[in-house]
């Protein structure tokens, strides 16, 4: 190896050095306070619960790991079923579902709206959507709650109509959970999608029409299968924190219309079972984990059909 | 003129969809507004104009707590954050891949992966332990907390500021010769400035609006504005709390517009 | 319908299409006529943003325009949604559907009619094979080279059997060689297939070589419609002969006037023949037109066009001489290199230009 060589390997070798030192601080404050934590938590789902909360320390057993989908018959012991979290498993899977497909339906049409006005004015609309994006998200829970409840605006503008006689019991309902993650969830989906839509080549719809395409093939058989990419990105920015949504059930579903996160809540609360909680908790981020993956295949995949 | 023309771009109902899209946004955001100015007690019966609840709120002493404690725990932690992200942004662009970049890409942006919920109650259990065993149970948990979740938000746009830079700029300073620290000082951190102050404000509204991670980390007494409201919440509200949230929207909104100008201005 | 609207295809009537409105109103056409035949190939050449493609997109029904009236075998299409006209385009860029195979591709259209499956599969055969890409059918777009995108779009816009295609700068994006080879393609599946084309193009050559008649269109106005011989040979304006090979023009004013041609003299004062435009007697001022290949280097003398030889550019088959000539104008002849030693004219030298019979051509307009 020549002397330059050898030079440029030791430079090398510096800088890779010195880049490690210049990123430790960050790294370091997420490992103590995101990634660490989440280690602790998996080794805490393996413990014996502790009487009053917390664990005891030191002590392991499967109990935290089982209830999260069975439990012991207080009358004779045999195992079966836990009921109340299947159903709150699948509450949050269905919910969360169902919000994609909400904001999917009024975010997909606006997206297009926006992406096919002229220049000056699209910035207008997107600066409009990313207002309530920036938005506290309890500010906007509260929002929802003041328009769903008993006396509130849609409840009056329904009687005032004379649709309805009494007020719908709406606050409190998995209905109100959906209006309020579809509601706060709106702008994740839209953002994406009019990002796609706008890259859009729309030389490529003059095409379709020339071949003889009416507007809902257009839509169907040339933007839809397109924009794709839009969609599969948006449904995923919408389901994950929908599927680990916490404060709209609380505020808006209350406490018979718990979600996984206020499940996760409870053992860390009232339930003293924080086995079982850090259970829940990495059950829940491999479901997001699970979604992820296939977004990122989905991702890779049309990345490489498109090259 | 013709007018019975076929516009390519239209879909039948999409301005509709719109309308009803952006009303469906605004309605309840306004309905909240409105009625922060609500002369009576109620949150459904209008009973004239009244800036009573600002007041009301100006002169609660746990509003004031809780604000003062929410800006304080955004400054520190997007500080932090922004200065941390700045170096890590600048130890992870602009070099061949080296061994364990991509390993800093997951680690910084881990905090956008997991549900809030999820990293809330793993601090809670360290958190709570440290708190035994230290026995300091200061604002310096959720400053930490805090910042840990905006170091991805600082460092995605400081990133991508550093990578749409133009190195040749930097070798001109040094053919020039400046230092290494005289090019980072005079070429380099003026540039990258825009993505700085993005990252920060990113970070700094990222914290202030944060509610599960506190309501968790937090010991008694240390509410921010957020988990002030959060607790109102489960009681019978007053438009006191539209008129803090009012307040609270203002803030949010002025600083996305300064951060919408800025990053025009860039462009 | 009368005999002749019948053997039309496509006929444009004063169409206008004006964009904006006030201060930033464009005209991008103005009051085109044009009577497309059954069975041509038609080009439209022109400049960039001399209105051809605007002019290409109203036929096809992506913009509409703003007076006037396009009449598809008679009947106006101008309201009509490009899907309910049976007019196909190959796009410059293609737009070739990335999300579909080349077998997918060329079926859409038919799909779209709402075809039988086995009509659609029998065209689909018969479409791969007219564009010699029965081998690539089940590949994705992306994956194939950029002249086979090309016959994919061609085979793509020819499955529904359209009564006229339009072809917009096809061939632009193709390097040269293959340029030439689909130039020839284009010509066999038009002889094949017996369809209209209407071909937009920047290119005089490719014009020239592949038309049955061109129109030359500048400033969102036709300026001459004819074969590809007519409009070299008899340009009927200052533009077309600038724009269509190269032109030497001259000032003169028209002496006498025969049956065919005019007897005019330039301002340096030397008398010439020159053919007479079509349909048009003129006199006093003129501006005559002479191809430099209809001229020759020779000696000076009273009836030739004298000067002194600025540049002498040699290009393999012929050489440009560029005379400046005593009036002062520049004068270019090309004179093709034969095999016989020749004369070698220095630089400086005094020669003059000698004009063929019929060289010269009096221009209808003046502008």
């Amino acid at each position: 190896m020549s002397g330059a060589q050898k030079a440029a390997r030791a430079a090398e070798s510096r800088d890779i050095r010195n880049r490690w030192l210049l990123s430790a601080p960050a790294l370091l404050i997420v490992i103590v306070a995101a990634v660490g934590p989440l280690f602790v938590m998996l080794l805490y789902s393996f413990m014996v619960k502790g009487d009053y909360g917390d664990v005891k320390f030191g002590q392991f057993s499967l109990d935290g790991w089982s209830s999260v989908l069975f439990q012991r018959d207080i009358f004779d012991d045999t195992l079966g079923l836990a009921d109340a979290h299947l159903a709150i498993i699948w509450r949050s899977i269905k919910l969360s579902f169902l919000t994609t497909l909400f904001t999917a339906i009024l975010g997909f049409p606006t997206a297009y709206f926006i992406a096919t006005r002229p220049a000056k004015t699209r910035e207008i609309w997107v600066f409009l959507v990313t207002i309530p994006f920036w938005t506290n998200l309890l500010i906007r829970t509260f929002a929802m709650q003041q328009v769903i409840r008993n006396e509130g605006l849609l409840n009056n503008a329904l009687v005032w109509l004379g649709i309805i006689d009494s007020p719908l019991q709406i606050m409190y309902t998995d209905t109100a959970n959906l209006l309020g993650m579809t509601y706060v969830y709106l702008p994740l989906m839209v953002l994406p999608l009019y990002a796609s839509i706008e890259k859009l080549d729309f030389r490529l719809v003059e095409a379709g029409y020339d071949l003889y395409a009416n507007r809902l093939q257009v839509l169907r058989r040339i933007v839809l299968p397109l924009v794709s990419p839009g969609i599969v990105a948006g449904s995923i920015l919408v389901f994950i924190p929908s599927l680990g949504a916490y404060v709209i059930p609380r505020v808006l579903g209350g406490g018979k219309n718990m979600m996984l996160g206020n499940l996760i809540e409870l053992q860390f609360g009232a339930g003293r079972n924080w086995p079982l909680g850090a259970a829940i908790s990495i059950t829940l981020m491999a479901l997001v984990m699970i979604a992820l993956l296939i977004y990122v295949r989905n991702a890779a995949r049309s990345g490489a059909g498109h090259a | 003129m013709r007018k019975n023309h076929f516009d390519l771009r239209a879909q039948p109902g999409f301005g509709l969809i719109t309308l009803f899209t952006f009303f469906a946004l605004y309605l309840p955001i306004a309905a909240l507004v409105v009625y922060a100015f609500n002369a009576s007690e109620s949150l459904s019966v209008w009973g004239g104009f009244s800036t009573r609840w600002f007041v009301s709120a100006w002169n609660n002493d746990a509003v004031q707590d809780a604000s003062i404690r929410s800006i304080v725990i955004a400054l520190w932690a997007s500080t932090l954050a922004t200065l941390t992200a700045t170096m890590a942004a600048l130890a992870t662009t602009r070099t061949r891949p080296y061994r364990g970049l991509t390993f800093k890409y997951a680690l910084i942006n881990q905090p956008l992966m997991v549900p809030e919920i999820v990293t809330a109650v793993a601090l809670l259990i360290v958190f709570s332990r440290i708190k035994v065993w230290t026995g300091y149970s200061g604002l310096g948990y959720l400053v930490l907390a805090h910042t840990a979740f905006c170091i991805p938000f600082a460092y995605l746009p400081i990133r991508a500021r550093l990578e749409g830079m133009d190195l040749t700029l930097e070798r001109a300073a040094a053919d020039l010769y400046a230092t290494p620290w005289q090019t980072f000082r005079r070429v380099t951190l003026p540039l990258l400035r825009p993505g700085i102050i993005a990252g920060f404000m990113l970070s700094f509204v990222i914290s202030l609006d944060d509610v599960v991670i506190t309501e968790f980390v937090k010991s008694g007494g240390q509410d921010t504005l957020p988990t002030y409201m959060l607790g109102q919440l489960r009681r019978e509200t007053t438009p006191e709390i539209n008129a803090i949230a009012t307040v609270f929207l203002a803030l949010s909104v002025v600083l996305v517009m300064i951060f919408f100008f800025i990053n025009r201005k860039r462009e | 319908m009368s005999a002749e609207q019948r053997q039309r295809a496509i006929e444009i009537r004063g169409v206008s299409r004006i964009y904006g409105e006030g201060e930033h109103r464009v005209t991008a056409l103005s009051g085109v006529n044009l009577a497309i035949a059954e069975n041509e190939f038609f080009t439209l050449l022109g400049p960039s943003g001399c209105g051809k493609t605007t002019l290409l997109r109203l036929i096809a029904g992506f913009d509409f325009p703003t007076d006037g009236e396009i009449l598809l075998h008679g009947e106006d299409i101008a309201p009509l949604p490009p899907f309910k006209r049976h007019v196909n385009t190959v796009f410059q860029s293609y737009a070739l559907f990335p999300h579909m195979t080349v077998a997918e591709n060329i079926s859409f259209g038919l799909q779209m009619l709402g075809r039988p499956k086995d009509e659609i599969k029998t065209r689909l055969d018969e479409m791969l094979e007219l564009v010699h890409m029965t081998a690539m059918r089940n590949r994705q777009v992306n994956q194939i080279s950029g002249g086979q995108q090309q016959r994919v779009a061609l085979a793509r816009a020819l499955a529904p059997k359209p009564q006229v295609l339009l072809l917009d700068e096809p061939l632009s994006a193709l390097d040269y060689k293959l340029r030439k080879e689909m130039q020839v393609e284009l010509k066999r599946v038009q002889a094949e297939t017996g369809i209209t084309f209407i071909f937009v193009t920047h290119d005089q050559e490719e014009a020239l070589t592949m038309s049955d008649r061109i129109a030359v269109m500048s400033n969102g106005e036709v300026r001459q419609v004819g074969t590809a011989r007519e409009i070299y040979d008899q340009p009927s304006d200052r533009f077309v002969a600038d724009f269509i090979g190269e032109s030497n023009f001259l000032e003169g004013e028209v002496t006498t006037v025969s049956e065919t041609s005019a007897r005019v003299k330039l301002s340096s004062g030397v008398e010439i023949d020159a053919s007479l435009p079509a349909g048009k007697t003129p006199s006093g001022k003129v501006t005559v037109v002479i191809r430099p290949e209809h001229a020759s280097v020779g000696e000076p003398g009273p009836d030739h066009l004298n000067g002194t030889l600025e540049e002498a550019a040699y290009f393999g088959t012929d050489t440009h001489f560029h005379i400046r000539l005593d009036s002062g104008d520049l004068f270019t002849v090309r004179e093709q290199n034969v095999r016989s030693v020749r004369d070698q004219h220095r630089k400086g030298e005094r020669i003059a230009a000698h004009l063929g019979p019929s060289a010269a051509q009096i221009l209808k307009d003046r502008s």
